[in-house]
């Protein structure tokens, strides 16, 4: 009876994500349209979501990050539903709760990659006082460098682009990663990689991910990954994308 | 802060093209303020040419052609005033002084004025400035003149230089008094007026060189020698305009009706700073004319920022996709690329007004020299403040444009760049 109860109640209570009948179309002629009936995530789960290009990937990030409002259904989010935001409240809850890592070419060129770590902190304010908690910002950007294996004579004095693709990557990690946001979305982390250095860049961010207890949303095309995620997920199997906007 | 460092970065990335529409704004930015200083020059010099003189008397006629042929030079007189009429106004208790000018002769190009020797103690120019000699003096005898720089200068003239006058005003001119040749008295400084191109003779000499001829041209036969003509009596007959200052301001307007009320005669008298500002009126539609041109200069240059912004845009998607994963609004970016374009546009104003006074510094006295113009070189004025900060404004909003496109794009793209 007791575990019938505590699993009832685990469904029931702390999803992080939970997302039903939502549905989103980009504007233009050509509008692509996705349409998630049932999808949700625990807290600290690791899920990897898989499908191929054209699946609806980006979008389904574009939804979960709040950069798109679903034109109807519900988006719930660390308990809010983030599809009653207003545009400038859905900005300011993905710089609070949610660090993302693009697939490539995460950081601004020109930048130190000092500054490209703490950038997301500028549009934060909670997470800013968390970095900043035991030390100044900067310096937790150099203590998650040096964990994700980037040594400060890596990076001192250049500018990001002079960094290479992989080191990139893990400057991207840093920056998702800092003031600890509960929840990081990564598309294609590590597409750019090779194999080895795909699997170094997964263990660091894991470790990283598991330290803090953060919620990690990844998306692939490759189901080789899936062994080291809580769950696999097959994009198809919670959402349907229509490339004409006709999705039902 | 960081954001900002971060866009400034952007800038230094992009410095050669940022540096050429920094240029081209401050280029733009120091024609619209040199043009702008030339004239205010020019209607200052305008302004200058004559001061101190109370009413210009002359025959009948519109202040302004009054104005221009007897202190411009420029045009020709309608009619002369006689030289009773000339003495009765002298004679008026009002009257302080008054200068003759006699018109209508000339010397290569340059006007000959015949006039008394008070001519150079009460003609004044810009502030009440009295006419200095740079050498020699006054004329005394009565073949003497005496040279404005101008003419000195140009035509190499120096004291003791011979002269013949021509009858006429044209450039070219046929009929020469050259029986009756002038010797160079005095050389006057440089002023800035019409005075610079003038030759200056006494009112006798002007008498002295017309007695044989009779309708404009020299009467056969009667050839009257330079040395006769010494003997005889050379009371002008008329005159073409006089100068007058009177004892008191007050009195002015009465004396100006007076003159025009005239009975023996059709007089005319103006006040020569109302006749300026009149005359200004006129050229004022040219005025407008270059500020426009200058204005449409300074357009031009933000339309150039805005298209180089606008091409850089595309590249830059990434950048503001980056800035939108990370929680910046699309009104951040917006705003990111409206303060470029301020900032570009600021940089340009400054680097433009730098530019402008440095030239004027370097620039002033051969402008002084070859056009007669004199550019005053001071802080901007609050009219010149309000003129830059129109192009910063101007500059705001053509950068609203790349501003909002981009907004548009950050929207659309979200974290990705869609093409």
């Amino acid at each position: 009876m007791t575990r019938v109860e505590t699993l009832a109640s685990a469904t029931e209570a702390p999803g992080i994500i939970k997302m039903s009948g939502v549905r989103y179309t980009w504007p233009g002629p050509r509008g692509f349209c996705l349409a998630v009936d049932d999808f949700a995530m625990m807290p600290g789960e690791r899920l990897l979501l898989v499908g191929p290009s054209g699946s609806g990937k980006s979008t389904l990030l574009c939804l979960l990050t709040g950069i798109v409002r679903p034109e109807k259904g519900v988006l719930d989010v660390l308990g809010a539903d983030i599809a009653k935001l207003s545009n400038a409240a859905r900005d300011r809850f993905r710089a609070e709760h949610i660090g993302i890592i693009f697939q490539m070419f995460n950081l601004l060129p020109y930048g130190s990659v000092i500054d490209n770590v703490v950038l997301p902190l500028s549009f934060a304010a909670a997470r800013k006082s968390r970095a900043a908690k035991s030390s100044s910002a900067e310096d937790e950007a150099r203590r998650l460098l040096a964990s994700l294996g980037l040594a400060a004579s890596d990076y001192e004095g250049a500018p990001a682009s002079s960094l290479s693709v992989g080191q990139q990557q893990r400057v991207a990690a840093a920056r998702a990663l800092i003031g600890r946001p509960e929840i990081i979305v990564a598309d294609e982390p590590t597409s750019a990689l090779d194999r080895d250095r795909q699997q170094a860049f997964l263990d660091l961010l894991f470790s990283e991910v598991e330290a803090a207890g953060t919620t990690l949303i990844m998306v692939s095309h490759d189901e080789g990954l899936g062994t080291r995620f809580d769950r696999v997920l097959r994009l198809d199997t919670i959402a349907r994308a229509n490339r004409n906007g006709g999705a039902t | 802060m960081i954001i900002a460092r971060l866009a400034l970065q952007s800038l230094r990335n992009r410095a050669a093209t940022a540096l050429l529409t920094v240029l081209a704004i401050a280029v733009s930015v120091m024609l619209l303020l040199g043009v702008e200083k030339v004239r205010l020059g020019a209607r200052q010099s305008f302004a200058d040419t004559i001061s101190g003189t109370d009413l210009v008397v002359g025959a009948r006629s519109g202040a302004i052609q009054l104005l221009l042929y007897s202190v411009f030079r420029i045009g020709n007189a309608t009619n002369n005033v006689t030289w009773k009429s000339y003495q009765d106004i002298a004679s008026r208790p009002e009257v302080d002084w008054i200068v003759p000018l006699s018109l209508g002769d000339s010397h290569q190009g340059f006007r000959v004025l015949g006039t008394t020797p008070d001519y150079f103690k009460h003609y004044k120019y810009r502030h009440g400035q009295p006419l200095r000699f740079a050498a020699g003096g006054p004329f005394d005898d009565l073949f003497d003149v005496v040279l404005g720089s101008d003419v000195a200068a140009k035509l190499g003239y120096e004291i003791g230089s011979r002269i013949v006058v021509a009858h006429g005003t044209g450039r070219v001119s046929f009929v020469e008094h050259e029986d009756k040749p002038f010797r160079v008295s005095g050389i006057l400084a440089k002023t800035g007026t019409p005075v610079d191109g003038t030759l200056h003779v006494s009112l006798e000499a002007i008498e002295a060189i017309h007695i044989d001829w009779q309708n404009g041209m020299p009467v056969a036969g009667q050839t009257v020698s330079a040395a006769d003509v010494r003997k005889m009596t050379l009371t002008p007959r008329a005159i073409t305009a006089a100068m007058v200052g009177l004892k008191s301001k007050l009195s002015t307007f009465k004396l100006q009706r007076q003159i025009s009320e005239y009975s023996a005669e059709p007089l005319s008298a103006i006040m020569p700073g109302v006749a300026l500002q009149e005359l200004w009126g006129l050229v004022g539609t040219a005025e407008t004319a270059l500020s426009v041109v200058s204005a449409m200069v300074v357009a031009t240059a933000l339309l150039g920022m805005v298209t180089t912004i606008l091409t850089t845009l595309n590249e830059r998607r990434r950048e503001m996709a980056i800035l939108r994963s990370v929680g910046a609004r699309p009104a951040t970016i917006l705003g990111l690329l409206a303060t470029e374009a301020v900032f570009l546009t600021l940089a340009g104003v400054v680097f433009g007004a730098l530019l402008l006074y440095t030239s004027l510094i370097f620039l002033k006295p051969t402008i002084d020299r070859l056009y007669g113009l004199q550019l005053s070189i001071e802080a901007p004025t609050a009219g010149e403040f309000l003129t830059l900060a129109a192009v910063v404004l101007a500059g705001l909003l053509s950068g609203l444009i790349p501003a909002f496109r981009a907004y548009r794009l950050s929207v659309a793209d979200g974290m990705t760049v869609r093409t």
